[in-house]
């Protein structure tokens, strides 16, 4: 019984697993390479820094508040969405760079 | 094998010879020759950008132009938007930073017009998005202009001629606070920089700027880096920077953008102004604290003095006394010719 029950478990975490999916956002010539982009909840954004200068990433939305820092060309950090809705993401340091990532 | 190596040589020779001539630049982006297409993005478009709803006209110019002199848009009745953007000093004032209502001193640099037509977003912490968005803020400020906006509408709705200004520019439309905004706006999308030295140089005629002023370009665009942020082709990125003033090291500093995007980075960081008509606008930076160009560049070349949340994009780079002389010779260059302005007659009262 445990050990169709721990079968049951392993494979709801593993299928969950595989629906995450990674998608990546570069910044370059001080834009957001995707003005939108759309995922699912528990997917993963890769924000990659393309420009020969510091960037930063930060949303202040309802469903996401997060602040990368700042790093340079080559660097990337993720963030993970887990909250259905909208989230506007800038660079603060170039507020002309903005995109909208919604999570369904 | 020999004539391999002849081969080689020739091409090498011919590189070395090609750089020596300073005909391609070490910063490979740009060719550092009068007229050459790489340099285009130098040059501000044409057009000059307007929001929906506020396309320039004469009448709307008239208008914004008597509003920006008239010093009865303020409480006392003694300041207009031209005693701090005084078109006969670079639209700004001369003054470290501005005074207000009783000559009250206020906190921040007058930052000029010129040229603000073409900002993205506007102030030095950015907290208002068009030139309309800003025009009412100085009258509506306790510190500045002071004006009660209810009476200054009551009065311009009873002056014939002010009536008579906006019928011929916005008909249709209320004298109010949309109104006035967007004719002040229209006049200021007037004060435009575009024929400079430099720009006559980029649009090919090559004695436009000296020698000295095109190794200051090079520097400005290469190893000094000042090109990453007074970013082509208004000399700004619309970005926001700390850049390591002594001010930022006072007790109960200046937050800057902080206050309108509360994040780390954003703490003391100022908006990137144009460096186009430079030096008609000493002093500098938003704390007004150098007087000179030289000033300036002599901070950036010790890489800024309080820099505890410096920008990550302001790199020390090392000077000599030549090199910031070339780029302080190429900064001379960003200014147009003055361009007269006369004073509008003001509508009775």
């Amino acid at each position: 019984m445990f050990n169709r029950f721990l079968v049951i478990a392993t494979c709801l975490i593993l299928s969950s697993v595989s629906f995450a999916a990674e998608f990546e956002v570069g910044q370059k010539n001080k834009q957001f390479t995707k003005r939108s982009l759309t995922i699912k909840a528990g997917d993963v954004v890769k924000f990659t820094n393309e420009d020969p200068f510091f960037h930063n990433v930060f949303s202040l939305s309802e469903i996401k508040t997060f602040d990368l820092g700042s790093y340079p060309k080559g660097e990337f950090k993720t963030v993970t969405f887990d909250k259905k809705g909208k989230a506007e993401i800038e660079c603060a340091i170039h507020p002309n760079m903005r995109m909208t990532i919604t999570v369904e | 094998m020999e004539y391999v190596y002849k081969r080689f040589s020739l091409a090498v020779l011919t590189i070395l010879f090609l750089f020596s001539n300073n005909i391609f630049a070490a910063e490979g982006k740009y060719v550092f020759k009068a007229g050459h297409p790489s340099l285009k993005e130098w040059l501000l478009p044409d057009t000059v950008p307007y929001p929906e709803g506020n396309k320039p006209n004469k009448a709307r110019i008239k208008l914004g132009k008597k509003l920006f002199f008239d010093p009865r848009l303020s409480g006392d009745g003694n300041m207009s938007c031209a005693t701090c953007h005084n078109p006969a000093l670079g639209w700004s004032d001369g003054l470290p930073t501005a005074k207000g209502v009783k000559s009250k001193v206020l906190g921040r640099a007058s930052p000029t017009v010129f040229n603000t037509a073409y900002n993205s977003i506007q102030m030095w912490d950015g907290r208002k998005k068009s030139l309309e968005d800003q025009a009412m803020g100085p009258m509506e400020a306790t510190v500045e202009m002071n004006m009660n906006t209810a009476k200054l509408f009551k009065w311009l709705n009873s002056n014939k001629e002010y009536i008579s200004l906006f019928k011929a520019a916005y008909p249709g439309e209320k004298i109010a606070a949309p109104t006035v905004s967007k004719a002040l706006a229209t006049f200021e999308r007037t004060a435009i920089s575009n024929n400079s030295a430099f720009d006559r140089w980029v649009k090919g005629d090559s004695k436009a700027m000296s020698e000295q002023q095109i190794r200051g370009f090079k520097l400005f665009v290469g190893k000094a880096d000042c090109a990453v942020c007074h970013s082509a082709p208004n000399f700004t990125d619309n970005g926001f920077h700390n850049i390591g003033l002594a001010s930022w090291g006072n007790k109960n500093p200046d937050m800057g953008r902080y206050t309108q995007r509360p994040l780390r980075l954003m703490k003391g960081a100022f908006k990137t102004p144009t460096l186009r008509e430079i030096e008609r606008t000493a002093p500098y930076f938003h704390d007004g604290s150098a007087k000179t160009l030289q000033d300036v560049v002599k901070h950036y070349s010790q890489g800024g003095v309080v820099k505890t949340n410096l920008s990550p994009n302001m790199t020390k780079t090392k000077l000599s006394a030549s090199e910031r002389d070339d780029i302080v010779e190429f900064m001379r260059a960003l200014s147009s010719p003055y361009k007269a302005i006369s004073l509008p007659e003001l509508p009775l009262n």
